[in-house]
């Protein structure tokens, strides 16, 4: 054991039976539908998002197959415009934005920072049925024949001319942002008041400030959008005159509003992600992170920037070339937290034990993706170049390579590494590779040639491109890609669940990492700790202490000894 | 660690060690919260902002249709009743029970008669001059007249309008919200509920959200009822 110290126990220790952990500490459902525990309503957020991630593949696989033929292949436009509506609606507001937080952030925030649960585990569960509320309404939307103004409702096509669901469709946005809301303000007062003695602000995990720097973005910038949002349902329904010109209002002002909340959005989505690729290398280069502070604030930098940038997203929207100037350069500056933060993790891994098991992978593949997504943003946030990328299938390929290749490939990486802390057991080593060596591949294949015939002029959003048949090769490309993709997605669904049944018994701390997290029995009991711990070392303290067992030693261990916590340490 | 894993006293919940920690993570909390809703009006302020500056001059003219006295009244209302919320955490701190139920009395008190003067005397009278946004937006034009408001423009005095509207309506809907909390709190006091009587944190929460709602008020009054041209 590290030099953390957990008061020595009082009671005799029981070793026969296992010892009641959060999943078998209650069998009924209404234990499931009405718990407080922030670990099961973790599981709750697992099982939700994954749904909608599946619902959000499948109109993505329809725009893929429609687009193979310059004329189409099946869908009429309208379907067309409903199914890419239903794709950026879902995956943005119902799978990216609470993934990581809700699922790993509620999970582990509490554990990482030595506390029993979250500040107000009513509020967190809450926030599940708030989600769920507007999950069903999506649903009801799609029954009713979707909704086809981009997950953008831009004005005045949404609040004035479109025919399809766009009130329900804002309405079920709306809430889902309280959900985000409560979660956010649940994170902030866990994270200010509940650390365990010993748990100074510099000895949070990187995954925790990041989740805070997340927390009060969705503060800061939810509420903004949920206003707008509503008012844009004012607009649809009773004809109040806030953003059509028709009634005297300014469109521009919608886009204004909305970007301020949704460029910062981008970093809701992402830095979550950011806090997990720091925590993968540490663990698997078993070495300090190099430049914890200057990641810690970064993090903090972007969120503070974030709020700056939101211009970028209207260049051509009768924005004053002034204002332009200003929010490219500001744009630009942003890069610089981002790529403080790459350059501290590849540095991390310089004269470390590099281990390459399947949670690293996924973090070797974000940095290459998240760079290659980060700087093709500069080439939009560049006036010049954006006058002509704009609208274009660069900017979907750009943020794909933000979206998947950061956030969801952070989403896959922390699956991975703490899925044996979920549910106390290993997965198939071979076929955890398999996914991410498939979802890197079909990625890649799905989104460069985006890239490329984003560049010779493919507009996004299209239905047809019988005007260009040369951009077909790179169409059926990118379908071939995600084709792929979509086998390393769902490879996953099924070594995952089988390891449920019949995966290996993993111990407390299966990968030798470091972390409050790894102290206590997989799955943890649910009141995480017997007794609050009293931190006294060092966070991603690897070097100090060469006792500790690597990957290796532990997997050459016997079954039995790996059940025991104890004697890890 | 001086305190013993489930050995709570009452009114303390699993996940905290003590009820000063719990207390303190309350207060964190009802701050957050306070900031997000900051961000909801900050959102109202700036699109009317951005439209006075477009439409100075018909936002001038509309917002004489508004009528400064019952504002004054209402602005008068909410003050006395944040001096009673004052008092009511004061007393509560005390642990002066009655004390806390009087106050929080008075509190309920002007807070109803802000809705009612709203609902009764502001809201209706537009609506009677046909000021309503919407596709029934008309506005009287004898009123209009009598009002020296003839150079009135029909689309901007309709955003003006929404935005009033829209802004004093979300904020009474906050009113509205603060009248069910402070009857939940107001019977936790008459029944003599551990949560409050033990502590007067619960009661400074609710106080510190009543005094957020106030202070929109003090804001919206200016905005809309006294800029002069």
């Amino acid at each position: 054991m590290s030099s953390t110290v957990l008061p020595p126990y009082e009671g005799t220790r029981v070793t026969e039976e296992p010892p009641e952990n959060y999943i078998t500490a209650g069998h009924t459902v209404k234990s499931w539908l009405l718990t407080g525990d922030h670990k099961r309503i973790a599981l709750l957020y697992l099982f939700s998002t994954a749904f909608f991630f599946f619902l959000g593949s499948i109109a993505a696989g329809l725009v893929r197959i429609e687009l193979t033929r310059p004329n189409g292949v099946m869908l009429e436009s309208e379907t067309y415009n409903k199914m890419f509506t239903a794709h950026g609606v879902t995956m943005i507001f119902f799978f990216l934005i609470p993934a990581i937080p809700a699922i790993f952030g509620n999970f582990l925030l509490p554990i990482m920072i030595g506390a029993r649960d979250l500040a107000f585990p009513r509020l967190n569960l809450f926030s599940w049925y708030l989600y769920m509320t507007s999950g069903v309404m999506l649903l009801i939307v799609l029954c009713l024949g979707g909704v086809d103004s981009g997950w953008t409702f831009y004005t005045p096509y949404s609040s004035m001319y479109s025919n399809s669901q766009v009130t329900l469709t804002i309405l079920a946005a709306f809430i889902a942002g309280f959900s985000s809301i409560s979660t956010a303000v649940n994170f902030i007062a866990t994270v200010h008041k509940m650390r365990a003695p010993g748990m100074t602000w510099f000895r949070l995990p990187l995954f925790v400030w990041s989740h805070y720097a997340t927390s009060v973005i969705i503060v800061l910038g939810t509420p903004v959008v949920a206003i707008t949002l509503f008012l844009v349902v004012l607009e649809r329904t009773f004809k109040l005159g806030i953003f059509s010109p028709e009634l005297g209002g300014d469109p521009v002002l919608f886009q204004h509003l909305f970007w301020f909340y949704s460029h910062p959005a981008v970093y809701i989505m992402i830095l979550p992600a950011f806090g997990v690729i720091s925590e993968l290398f540490a663990a698997f280069s078993r070495r300090k992170i190099f430049g914890y502070h200057f990641i810690a604030f970064s993090s903090l930098a972007i969120a503070a920037l974030g709020f700056l940038v939101w211009g970028h997203h209207m260049f051509v929207s009768s924005q004053s070339m002034y204002q332009g100037v200003v929010f490219s350069l500001l744009s630009f500056l942003v890069a610089v937290p981002s790529a403080i933060k790459v350059f501290n993790w590849t540095a991390t891994m310089y004269k470390g034990q590099v281990h390459m098991r399947t949670p690293f992978l996924f973090a070797l593949g974000f940095i290459g993706l998240f760079t290659v997504g980060g700087l093709t943003g500069l080439f939009l946030s560049s006036m010049g170049t954006d006058m002509h990328l704009t609208n274009t299938y660069f900017v979907v390929a750009h943020f794909h390579y933000v979206m998947v290749g950061g956030t969801i490939l952070g989403f896959l990486g922390a699956l991975h590494y703490w899925w044996p802390k979920m549910f106390g057991v290993m997965y198939n080593e071979f076929w955890g590779r398999m996914s991410a060596l498939l979802v890197f591949v079909g990625f890649n294949v799905t989104f460069l040639p985006q890239f490329v015939v984003g560049y010779m002029g493919m507009p996004r959003r299209y239905h047809y491109y019988y005007f260009a048949p040369e951009f077909q090769v790179y169409n059926i490309l990118s379908t071939a890609g995600a084709s792929v993709l979509a086998v390393g997605f769902a490879l996953p669904v099924f070594y995952l669940t089988s390891s449920i049944r019949k995966g290996v018994k993993a111990g407390a701390n299966p990968w030798g990492a470091h972390g409050l997290e790894w102290e206590i029995p997989s799955p943890p009991p649910t009141a995480n700790f017997d007794r609050i711990p009293i931190v006294t070392d060092d966070v991603y303290d690897y070097e100090s202490d060469a006792r500790r067992p690597n990957i290796e030693m532990i997997e050459s261990r016997t079954p039995e000894q790996l059940a025991s916590t104890k004697e890890t340490h | 660690m001086a305190s013993v894993a489930h050995d709570h006293p009452e009114g303390l919940h699993h996940q905290f060690e003590d009820i000063e920690q719990q207390n303190e993570t309350y207060l964190v909390g009802m701050w957050s919260f306070l900031v997000s809703e900051i961000m909801f009006f900050g959102a109202l302020f700036m699109i009317y902002i951005l439209y006075r500056w477009k439409y100075q001059p018909d936002f001038y003219l509309a917002h004489k249709s508004l009528d400064v006295m019952w504002g004054g009244v209402n602005t008068t209302i909410l003050l006395i009743s944040s001096f009673a919320m004052v008092m009511a955490v004061h007393a509560a701190e005390l642990k002066k029970r009655m004390n806390v139920l009087k106050w929080l009395t008075l509190v309920q008190l002007c807070a109803v008669a802000f809705l009612f003067i709203k609902f009764t005397f502001e809201w209706p009278a537009k609506a009677h001059h046909g000021f309503v946004p919407g596709v029934n937006f008309s506005p009287d034009p004898h009123y209009l007249q009598e009002m020296g408001m003839q150079a009135l423009n029909v689309r901007p005095a309709e955003i003006f309008f929404s935005l009033y509207f829209g802004m004093t309506g979300f904020h009474a809907l906050h009113i509205i919200v603060g009248i069910l909390m402070i009857g939940v709190l107001m019977k936790m006091w008459a029944k003599k509920h551990p949560l409050v009587i033990h502590d007067y944190i619960p009661t400074e929460l609710i106080g510190l959200y009543w005094h957020f709602v106030d202070l929109v008020w003090i804001f919206l009054f200016p905005l809309f009822y006294l800029i002069p041209n």
